[in-house]
């Protein structure tokens, strides 16, 4: 009872902590973009801004307050975000909101299968090495884990695009479905094929991460004196792995991987930019290079938001799950 | 039913850089250990007795050396055999209580040791639970974790998983370490129990007072050296019928006793120490 | 492997790591002008003998450019991680002098923490314009955080140390403690973060560029290879693509193994 009590209180705090950050974020990205040497009234323009006359041009810096201060234009940019409106994204011409629902519903199957993949196979990995410390087997997935963690990602993409589109011919090169098919019409298989080797790519580099992680874990435990234990009790490594080790590594690695959403979503920005996925990664980088500004604000603080999410579930697992708890987190 | 036979251990450590050096732990140790009886082995902390009971297990680091005989069962104890009969014939109750597993009720952990004895799987749950409750700990405790549970219970759970192996040789590491008199009753009687069931035990301790009232045998161990094996009965009035010198002062220093220490002793106790 | 290994091979590791990156680092010196030299008889080359790694659309030898590339990308990584370490040194010593400013610092720390590091990258170029320097004030500013999180909670625990608290209440000032108890004891943590942010700001510094947000198009860096090499893959010019991330993988793998034996050795 107690307990709940304390629960409910760790997580108001958190949740008001969440809204607060949030705000900086805000606040954050909206000073970074002002501070930008681009004029602003030409990033509205976009491509039109020569066809605008220098009257026009004052006129849409009266209309967006672009001539007021900083401070005012930001209490004018919070105000609107609070009512819902994230503004117009020029370069996609429709409200930010909908860019960033329509792209992150064609992302989140790309960074949900990476993420669960990564950590399936991470945590298997990592549990095995970990067991069998120093064995071959050992040696191999941590060289493999200590390679991945140095690869470059889109180094990997365009390897995995010359390598399965390019010369075997086995994935398509490009995009969410065939060019020129209407993306209602893709069939299932067909996205799925399209998104197989970026989610493969994704995949093997969020792998390395988990795995020296859980390996750590393991190795811990595998020298603490609950294996010495197990093994006084006949107990055989494999026996040891099963039933203590995977107990005790599958919070810290769960942790992990909800933290490391940043790490994701970074690795899916370019990775939709090599296979010209059309997610919420390549609309980041084209609101960057385009100086979509409504967009690339609105990006950041959605990105943000899944991220800090995703702290906060990290965080929250330890209360929720370990029994040890009641003796305060690990 | 455990005969040790001049049992040398030998671990390496290694000198700056790339020397391998060995430095001895314990050496030329012979004991037997029979049925029924009780035999407690006591020396103070780096007596080498710990690692006497992981030589017997089985336990020992990688790179250790050891020579000797041990003899289980009238047959030598190999690696092969050790790996074979752990858990089975030979349960070690360990010296800390966080050998527990922090996150498995008590039950489960006392129902793996039984699987791991070999026992089948519905079995094993049920003997846990008898294994349990025969040591007094209630459905509670059973349901429990390890952070839950007193020091003298989480002790008498570490006793009900070396009890539900069926082992005949059960090895008792400092069992009564950090519990209050009471409880340290009840787990010495427990080990009481065991041995009158025809199991052999072995009782390591570095505290003489505990062992006397239940061991039948007392073998003092000093810096890796066996000083004497004797009778319980040994250490009585003023320990004269003990052969070796440091078996007697151990006993005359007792605060039950003369708690006397003969001045050469003194000195001769602090030398060893400080090499 | 018994423990007097680790300790030789470290010692070897370091050598090597050093050799190998001083050469890269005095790559000018032998290389000249070889990354910018065009022959025009020999554009897109396939590896032979006389093109050892290829050549690209403008008849540029492969191997000397993702030489200069690798060379870029280490200065700008260093440059970042350096500062990157400054500021995290500098922002945890100033959490720790009083309550109101930890909090100040460790919501800043949750804020760049939260935003993913690439659109925190993008928005910082974006904010900078882009070029050399922009970049490296950009992998800074993402990077610190981290390292100020582990420097605070050191500093924060330190404070109470006993000697401190001794220190103290012999009647020194806060700048004193600050400078001769506590942070002699974090720089060890510094160097190794540093290296430890050294490949994170390698790799993101080539991600940025290879967006094209980051470091000028007209130098070698490896992130304009890639891009360059993204314009012709389909045509199947594969050793565009691969060698100078190889090479990038190759530095990164080096520093990180670096970072790890010094972490071990300390």
């Amino acid at each position: 009872m107690a307990l709940d009590v304390r629960l409910t209180h760790w997580l108001a705090y958190r949740l008001l902590r969440l809204t607060l950050v949030l705000f900086c974020v805000a606040a954050l990205a909206f000073g970074l973009v002002m501070l930008s040497p681009i004029d602003p009234v030409d990033a509205y323009l976009g491509p039109q801004m020569a066809q605008v006359s220098p009257e026009q041009r004052a006129l849409i810096a009266e209309r967006w307050g672009f001539e007021s201060p900083p401070a005012v234009q930001f209490g004018h940019w919070l105000r609107q975000l609070l009512s819902g409106e994230l503004g117009w994204s020029h370069i996609y011409n429709q409200p930010v909101s909908e860019v960033i629902s329509q792209r992150f519903s064609r992302s989140i199957m790309l960074l949900s299968s990476a993420w669960l993949l990564s950590v399936l196979v991470g945590f298997a990995l990592g549990v095995i090495a970990g067991a069998k410390e120093g064995s071959t087997l050992d040696r191999v997935i941590s060289g493999y884990a200590y390679i991945t963690a140095s690869t470059p990602t889109f180094w990997l993409g365009i390897v995995g695009v010359l390598l399965f589109s390019v010369y075997l011919g086995w994935t398509p090169i490009c995009c969410a479905g065939p060019p020129g098919v209407l993306s209602q019409e893709v069939s299932l298989l067909t996205r799925l094929h399209h998104l197989a080797l970026p989610v493969a790519t994704l995949t093997l580099l969020g792998i390395a991460s988990i795995t020296l992680h859980t390996r750590t874990r393991m190795i811990a435990l595998m020298r603490s004196e609950i294996a010495t234990h197990a093994f006084a009790q006949g107990a055989s490594r494999i026996d040891i792995a099963w039933r203590h080790g995977i107990r005790h590594a599958s919070l810290p690695a769960l942790t992990l991987a909800f933290a490391s959403l940043g790490e994701l979503f970074g690795g899916a920005i370019l990775i939709e930019q090599i296979f010209a996925y059309p997610g919420l990664g390549q609309a980041t980088v084209e609101a960057g290079l385009r100086s979509d500004v409504p967009l690339l604000l609105g990006i950041a603080l959605f990105t943000a938001l899944f991220v800090s999410v995703g702290n906060l579930i990290a965080d929250s697992l330890y209360h929720l799950i370990d029994p040890r708890i009641e003796q305060g987190p690990l | 039913m455990l005969h040790i036979d001049r049992l040398t251990l030998q671990l390496p450590y290694y000198q700056p850089w790339w020397k391998r050096r060995w430095a001895t732990c314990f050496e030329q140790i012979s004991l037997s250990l029979m049925p029924g009886e009780i035999h407690a082995i006591v020396g103070a902390s780096g007596a080498g007795k710990s690692l006497l009971a992981c030589a017997i297990m089985g336990l020992l680091p990688e790179g250790a050396k050891t020579s000797g005989q041990l003899v289980f069962q009238s047959e030598p104890l190999t690696p092969a055999r050790q790996c074979q009969l752990r858990g089975r014939q030979l349960a070690l109750i360990p010296q800390s209580l966080s050998a527990l597993d922090p996150l498995v009720r008590s039950q489960r952990q006392v129902s793996w040791a039984a699987r791991r004895a070999g026992q089948a799987k519905a079995n094993a749950w049920k003997s846990a639970g008898q294994a349990l409750a025969h040591y007094q700990l209630n459905d509670a405790a059973q349901r429990a974790f390890p952070h839950e549970l007193s020091g003298g219970m989480a002790r008498r759970v570490l006793t009900a998983m070396a009890h539900v192996s069926h082992a005949q040789l059960i090895i008792a590491d400092e069992p009564s370490v950090g519990l209050d008199p009471r409880q340290r009753e009840r787990v010495m009687a427990a080990l009481k129990a065991l041995a009158d069931q025809g199991k052999a035990v072995m009782l390591i301790t570095h505290d003489l007072r505990h062992a006397l009232p239940i061991a039948d045998k007392v073998t003092i161990m000093r810096q890796g050296q066996c000083m004497e094996t004797t009778t319980a009965r040994a250490f009585q009035g003023s320990g004269d019928t003990l052969s070796s010198g440091y078996a007697k002062s151990l006993w005359q220093a007792l605060p039950d006793n003369a708690f006397s220490l003969p001045v050469a002793q003194v000195a001769a106790s602090k030398e060893p120490n400080s090499a | 492997m018994s423990p007097t290994q680790p300790r030789l091979y470290a010692v070897a590791y370091i050598a090597f790591a050093v050799v190998l990156l001083s050469t890269l680092i005095a790559s000018p010196l032998w290389l000249g002008a070889a990354p910018l030299q065009m022959q025009f008889d020999a554009r897109l080359a396939p590896p032979s003998a006389s093109h050892w790694l290829g050549t690209d659309a403008l008849g540029r030898e492969v191997w000397a450019r993702t030489l200069a590339g690798l060379r870029l990308s280490f200065w700008v990584g260093i440059s970042a991680a350096l500062l990157g370490t400054a500021i995290a040194l500098t922002l945890a010593a100033i959490a720790t002098l009083s309550s109101k400013l930890d909090a100040l610092i460790s919501l800043l720390i949750d804020t760049l923490l939260s935003v993913p590091h690439l659109i925190l990258l993008l928005l910082i170029a974006f904010a900078l314009g882009g070029g050399t320097q922009a970049v490296i004030i950009a992998v800074a500013l993402t990077h610190w955080p981290s390292l100020a999180r582990v420097l605070r909670a050191e500093l924060l625990t330190l404070r109470h140390a006993p000697y401190v608290c001794i220190s103290r209440s012999l009647g020194k000032s806060r700048g004193f403690i600050l400078l001769y108890h506590l942070l002699p004891h974090v720089l060890p943590h510094c160097l190794v973060g540093a290296l430890l942010l050294f490949p994170h700001a390698i790799l993101h510094e080539a991600a940025l560029t290879f967006l094209g947000v980051g470091l000028d198009p007209n130098q070698p860096a490896i992130g304009v290879l890639l891009a360059d090499a993204m314009r012709y893959i389909t045509a199947g010019y594969w050793w565009l693509g691969v060698f100078p991330g190889l090479g990038l993988l190759l530095l990164v793998l080096c520093i990180d193994r670096l970072a790890f034996t010094l972490r071990r050795a300390l």
